[in-house]
């Protein structure tokens, strides 16, 4: 035993060891990937074009719940999808087999890889993957063959029940639809759910696992009753029914909640190369990816937005830059009283000084909060930011909080120089991502 | 045509995505085969013959129903 632990035959194998650590270095560092493809289905429009055109116009897409009897419910409103043709993207044979969280995924995905102009071939399909979550997933679905369960007993549970409700069945219903045969997941965490997708899909394209990945999120929970209601019995909701559309206020010292709303926001990542060989239009670049845990609480945010903080540095480090290098944050900003705060406190902890000279906006004054779609969609939003060279604004500003006291972009979107800009997501259960992105010239 | 193949019929068409016309004069249309079903799709075809008909269709008899001229046959036979 000594002698095969003796230094001098245990040596060469560290430097071996070395040597492999250092060639994974310069292999990861030689690949860098760029968004090729958006895909959008938002309360305010089920395209990418409206929505972005509804985002810089500062309209909100707010309205009254309809869906179901909601007037015993606390808060009454919330961000619905309407008017969306699924039969566009899929059979109706297969959609009355699916929750309406898969439908919205479904949708984005189609539009994403539309945009890309990918074409999808027995050679390349098995570099190419799926990464769409849902922070809930199918809860109205379950209501409802519950509901049959209970009026009909077991032998009523149709067999689609399972496929039609689970959160990967967005992920496996893409693939399946294009034979795309790579990487197929979905996670699943909360509000942050689109973020860690996309950034876990970052990983897998500079791993080498494959070169194209469909990333993002979905969700549908204005919908349930049992969501609403969870949601607003945990006191999350803003309970402003008279006006909807100036419930969602992130900053505004009279905000009293985050509104729910529906979704999905999906881009395409793509190894830069493989991007450039085919001539495909390039968004923007993903440079930075970085995660934290709070260990504080299941709903609150950590104390002085500490692990939001950490997550923003983690990202950061990722990307080899400074705070100094930052110009544009799309915000977690949901409109809750302590988050709002603790975003705050946690952007300058991450960036110090600089915090004051950011632009920083949150997306969801107009959206609301789309869960696990929220991640998607304010990818698709700061691509869009750095691509059109516009900082989208924070509506429903008219006194701002001063606990909160950066520049928020109040009311009206800005032209300005985004070089490089950086999207936030923080969800329940102190689980947190940031995204950063970079202007590709 | 009978009332209850115009209903089996109308259930075989909702339930797999097909138009009714596609079964006229082929009541020998296997589900799987010529309908486009999976195994999943023909657990829920029967399910919606024994709403509509209300009865209970065992799933060995069930397992038997491959053709729109067997979930006929088997209604006339069993439902009222």
């Amino acid at each position: 035993m000594d002698e095969f632990f003796h230094p001098l035959t245990v040596t060469p194998s560290f430097s071996i060891l070395f040597y492999l650590f250092f060639l994974r270095y310069i292999t990861l560092s030689k690949r860098r990937v760029v968004i090729t493809g958006l895909g959008a289905v938002t309360p305010l429009a089920n395209t990418v074009a409206e929505t972005w055109d509804g985002i810089v116009n500062g309209r909100s897409g707010i309205s009254a719940i309809d869906s179901f009897d909601i007037s015993p419910f606390a808060s009454t409103f919330g961000g619905v999808i309407r008017n969306l043709d699924i039969s566009q993207y899929i059979s109706e044979k297969d959609a009355k087999r699916m929750d309406g969280f898969i439908h919205y995924g479904i949708a984005a995905g189609c539009q994403a890889l539309d945009d890309s102009g990918l074409e999808i071939t027995e050679a390349n399909a098995e570099r190419i993957g799926v990464a769409i979550g849902a922070g809930i997933g199918g809860v109205t679905g379950i209501e409802e063959c519950y509901a049959t369960y209970e009026k009909g007993g077991p032998r009523r549970i149709s067999p689609f029940f399972v496929p039609g409700n689970i959160i990967n069945m967005i992920s496996g219903n893409l693939s399946i639809k294009y034979g795309l045969k790579g990487p197929n997941f979905a996670i699943v965490t909360a509000c942050t759910t689109g973020t860690h997708n996309i950034g876990d899909a970052l990983r897998i394209i500079q791993y080498g696992d494959a070169d194209v990945m469909v990333a993002g999120g979905a969700e549908r929970c204005t919908s349930s009753p049992t969501a609403m209601g969870g949601f607003a019995s945990a006191k999350a909701l803003s309970r402003r029914n008279d006006n909807p559309q100036a419930a969602s206020r992130p900053w505004d010292r009279d905000r009293d909640g985050f509104v729910l709303s529906d979704g999905a926001g999906v881009v395409v990542l793509e190894e830069l190369e493989h991007a450039k060989a085919r001539g495909a239009k390039i968004y923007a670049e993903v440079i930075g990816y970085g995660m934290s845990g709070d260990a504080y609480h299941i709903t609150s945010p950590a104390p002085g937005g500490e692990g939001a903080a950490r997550c923003m540095r983690n990202a950061m480090r990722d990307a080899q830059l400074n705070p100094e290098n930052i110009d544009y944050i799309n915000a977690h900003g949901t409109s809750t009283p302590a988050g709002d705060v603790g975003e705050t406190q946690a952007m300058k902890a991450a960036l110090g000084e600089h915090a004051y000279k950011v632009a920083v906006s949150s997306t969801k004054s107009m959206l609301g909060h789309m869960l696990g779609a929220a991640g998607g969609i304010e990818a698709v939003l700061t691509v869009l930011s750095i691509k059109n060279q516009i900082a989208p604004p924070t509506i429903n500003m008219e006194n701002q909080d001063p606990q909160c006291d950066l520049d928020f972009v109040p009311n009206v979107a800005r032209p300005m120089k985004i070089d490089i800009a950086m999207s936030n997501s923080f969800g329940f259960g102190g689980t947190n991502g940031t995204l950063i992105f970079k202007r590709y010239l | 045509m009978s009332n209850v193949e115009e209903r089996v019929k109308k259930i075989v068409a909702e339930q797999l995505g097909v138009k009714p016309e596609d079964m006229v004069n082929a009541n020998d249309s296997s589900f799987v085969d010529d309908l486009g079903a999976d195994s999943l799709d023909t657990v829920e075809l029967v399910m919606a013959l024994e709403e509509e008909f209300e009865c209970e269709i065992p799933d060995d008899e069930a397992e038997k129903i491959t053709t729109v001229q067997q979930a006929i046959d088997y209604v006339t036979k069993n439902a009222s």
